[in-house]
């Protein structure tokens, strides 16, 4: 295909050619951008917690006013509902991922470090944990039934608390101790030595930090304040299985009010329902982009279509074909997409600057680049094929009569 | 004045339907998009305590351990209980308020409604002064009710009605977290924006729905929610008692005038410097007193996510725009022998000129009324996306002005180009060509 005819073309229509070489180039780097930004926003929602999510239920009850007794009840509680059909499994836990209820804390290599290693995300985990999560154990062993105490007994105590053994989840291993094996090394997270026994596989922060993805598990049952129940059941049985054990509860002691019961996938929506909506918000606006992008496109190719009728007729007259005709206008788009997403990609750049300043994001990976650049080079294409078919479907003598 | 102009747009409109109709749908989305997203943001960046904002000022100290300690760092934003109780006794602002959040389970009068649970603020009688709130009926309690750890409380109208029905709720006895509490004030509709006291109870948190005198609370041990930051070595059982080093209590003063600002952050430096001495604090005094509006822009409050929305509309409404400029211009370039035609019979350029103005304004004004609808789609979205700011969404009038004027001068400023183009069309030679 001949360039050079085209660009004379062009020259002549300055001023509209260059307002769709501008258009094009603030689609791509508007594009790109977001293409980003929706990537981080599902690789955030899709965080994986290393629990088995679909199959749990979480329940938690307050007593009325502060009240004595609260171990016993906390035994009859799990009797009560190990006894609902379809609970598989009950533990009693301190927090759960994406619940915004957090407790966390330093880690240290020596007990008199002056800044802490890093931070971690505590947890006081019971006996029925490990098989009611589904959280794997993948080196060391899991806690021994003696290892576990009350939380009074540890926390309460005026002392400073000693938790002898703890486990550790695999990224806060190769952290702490890059390249060593963790089993049976000391950490301190208050001023008094905990050894690791066992490594947990994944398990998500229960404010989703994704910096500091850091956790321990402390051999403690919550048996302060009110139960915060975890029940594993069968996916299709939850809801019932969570109504069936709030009645339980709440038929065994009246003097209680529930604080929460949720399943936990919902507890997963609500915690990223923002980065959900920003990530359709973006999808949204990508589409608009691209469609008011390709009507512009048609517009105004149907125009010079019909503006260079005749010269059309004329090429036709002396013996170009239709594909010629198709080839000619197809060109003429590829080279404006071309300059527009070569201005495009420049302000892509530009505006992951600005953006980089803003959030804690990395710069713009060249796949996204790419990702813009084919996109508007196919939309050019398509938009522009309607009235280049139309273009070479001019019969030569219909164009001559127009003169 | 512009009737012939009009009716000439209209003309040509009818002419091009499909190309009309893009570029009004078109302009109405980027309208569309631009307000949806500026109406969020204005509401979410909006003054909580309009008239009394600059009045009203946060305390900050810096209790913590020489340990981390770096000169010149933000200290922590809320209080210890030791500290907050301290300010309150010495009392040397015109109002000050401590406090913090919590919940309470609330057992009603009939045994067959459930005990529900309420949101709950547990702080001291300056509260409702000093932030203005609106009363029903009543009025909040008296300095000698903390003093006293009175049972007393004040409870919002939505409460009052589901507790006593439509009577009036003052000197009625609620049975709260177990204990009887007065009902001594009705507290009006009220729901700052952002929820700027206490911000870690949510930032877009309605108000709470029973407020109980801060010292009643702890004598009772109610349930708090809310940030608790703590350093150093706890020996103490309980996070909230008056020794333990973890700060948890956000505390609000009211300084009338900037000498008392001046006054009032003095005597928090001594305050410190003191502490200092006596052993009980490690750092040099590092104190802040920020305004509400200070306060909320320290720690942005407006979610990032929110303001990258309106960049990321904006840069939509100017494609939308662009389009419209190059859909305008080649429209007007095949115009060019109709406007000969008219400058040949008499037409001036400013007439021509007008002419593609009055095209591109009414273009505008269709997208600006698409666009409301399209606004008011978007806003129905946010309000139905489930996030804590949702019910607070809503179009004012400002914004519906903005609108139309945004519509107006983005069309306008589209169709320069075309009409500045339009009117250098030469009649001879576009007659010849006829």
């Amino acid at each position: 295909m001949e360039v050079r005819p085209i660009l004379s073309t062009l020259r002549r229509h300055k001023t509209a050619a260059a307002l769709m070489v501008l258009e094009i180039a603030v689609t791509c780097a508007i594009l790109c951008n977001a293409v980003f930004l929706i990537v981080d926003r599902i690789d955030r929602v899709t965080l994986p917690s290393g629990l088995a999510e679909h199959e749990l239920v979480q329940i938690r009850l307050s007593d009325i006013a502060a009240r004595e007794g609260q171990k016993a009840r906390i035994a009859r509680d799990f009797e009560l509902l190990r006894r609902i059909p379809g609970v598989k499994s009950a533990a009693l836990v301190s927090q759960v991922p994406f619940g915004n209820r957090s407790r966390a804390g330093g880690v240290n290599l020596t007990p008199d470090q002056p800044k802490a290693t890093l931070n971690a995300a505590l947890w006081d985990i019971d006996e029925h944990f490990f098989e009611t999560t589904g959280v794997r154990v993948i080196a060391g062993r899991a806690f021994a039934p003696d290892e576990y105490h009350d939380f009074n007994d540890v926390f309460a105590t005026g002392e400073m608390p000693q938790v002898p053994v703890v486990m550790v989840t695999r990224r806060t291993a190769e952290k702490v101790f890059p390249g060593q094996d963790p089993l049976g090394k000391t950490i301190y997270i208050w001023t008094t030595p905990s050894r690791i026994v066992g490594v947990v596989d994944e398990l998500a922060r229960p404010n989703a930090n994704v910096q500091a993805p850091y956790s321990v598990l402390m051999p403690v049952r919550q048996t302060i304040g009110s139960g915060y129940f975890l029940l594993r059941t069968d996916r299709a049985q939850r809801d019932a299985v969570r109504i069936a054990a709030v009645d339980a509860l709440m038929n065994a002691d009246r003097d209680r009010v529930v604080v929460k019961q949720e399943n936990l996938d919902d507890v997963r929506k609500d915690y990223f329902r923002q980065d959900a909506a920003m990530a359709w918000l973006l999808v949204a606006v990508c589409v608009a982009l691209l469609v008011v992008t390709a009507l512009g496109i048609v517009g105004l190719a149907s125009f010079w279509v019909q503006q260079r009728t005749a010269t059309i007729g004329i090429r036709r007259a002396l013996g170009a074909t239709r594909g010629q005709i198709l080839r000619y206008f197809q060109t003429e788009n590829f080279l404006l997409t071309t300059a527009g997403i070569a201005l495009g990609l420049a302000g892509a750049l530009a505006i992951n600057l600005v953006v980089m300043a803003h959030y804690e994001l990395p710069r713009l990976p060249w796949i996204y680049l790419s990702i813009g650049a084919i996109v508007l080079w196919l939309l050019g294409q398509l938009a522009v094929l309607g009235p280049a078919l139309r273009a070479a479907a001019l019969p030569p003598a219909a164009v001559m009569r127009l003169r | 004045m512009l009737g012939y102009e009009l009716e000439l747009a209209v003309r040509s409109f009818r002419r091009n339907k499909a190309l009309t109709l893009l570029m009004v749908l078109a302009v109405a989305l980027g309208i569309g998009a631009a307000m949806t997203t500026l109406t969020v943001y204005t509401i979410l960046a909006a003054d909580p305590l309009p008239g009394r904002s600059q009045n009203v000022y946060i305390v900050h100290l810096d209790p913590q351990e020489l340990v981390d300690y770096v000169p010149g760092e933000e200290p922590q934003d809320q209080l210890t209980r030791y500290d907050a109780e301290a300010l309150l006794r010495e009392h040397r602002a015109d109002r000050q308020a401590m406090m913090t959040g919590g919940w309470v389970a609330i057992q009603p009068e009939h045994a067959q409604v459930a005990p529900f649970r309420a949101e709950a603020r547990y702080t001291s009688g300056d509260f409702f002064a000093m932030f203005g709130t609106p009363f029903v009926s009543g009025s909040g309690w008296s300095a000698a009710d903390d003093e006293a750890r009175a049972r007393v409380a004040v409870i919002s109208q939505s409460l009052a009605r589901k507790l006593f029905g439509g009577a009036d709720a003052v000197g009625r006895t609620a049975r709260i977290a177990g204990a009887d509490f007065r009902i001594v004030g009705v507290m009006g509709p009220w729901r700052p924006v952002p929820h700027f006291y206490d911000l870690y109870y949510g930032k877009y948190a309605d108000a709470e729905n029973v407020f109980l005198p801060f010292s009643t609370s702890r004598d009772l041990k109610l349930e708090r929610d809310g940030t608790l930051n703590c350093w150093g070595t706890q020996r103490s059982k309980d996070l909230t008692s008056l020794d333990a080093s973890c700060v948890w209590i956000q505390y609000w003063v009211e300084l009338g005038s900037a000498e008392k600002v001046a006054a009032y952050k003095r005597y928090l430096d001594d305050y410190s410097a003191a502490q200092k001495s006596a052993g009980r604090y490690e750092r040099p005094p590092n104190t802040r007193l920020y305004s509400v509006m200070d306060y909320l822009r320290v720690q942005s409050v407006v979610p990032e996510d929110v303001r990258l929305q309106v960049w990321l509309a904006f840069g939509f409404l100017g494609v939308c725009l662009l389009n419209t400029v190059g859909l305008l211009l080649a429209k007007c370039l095949r115009r060019s022998p109709e406007i000969g035609v008219r400058r040949a019979l008499g037409a001036s350029r400013r007439r021509i000129f007008v002419q593609f103005l009055v095209e591109a304004g009414v273009i505008g004004l269709a997208g600006g009324a698409l666009g409301l609808v399209v606004t008011l789609l978007g806003l129905w979205g946010v309000r139905h996306n489930g996030e804590a700011f949702a019910p607070i969404v809503s179009l004012d009038w400002t914004m519906l002005g903005t609108n139309f004027a945004i519509a107006l001068l983005a069309s306008l400023a589209a169709g320069l180009l075309p009409a500045w183009r339009a009117c250098e069309v030469t009649p001879a030679l576009q007659l010849k060509s006829q």
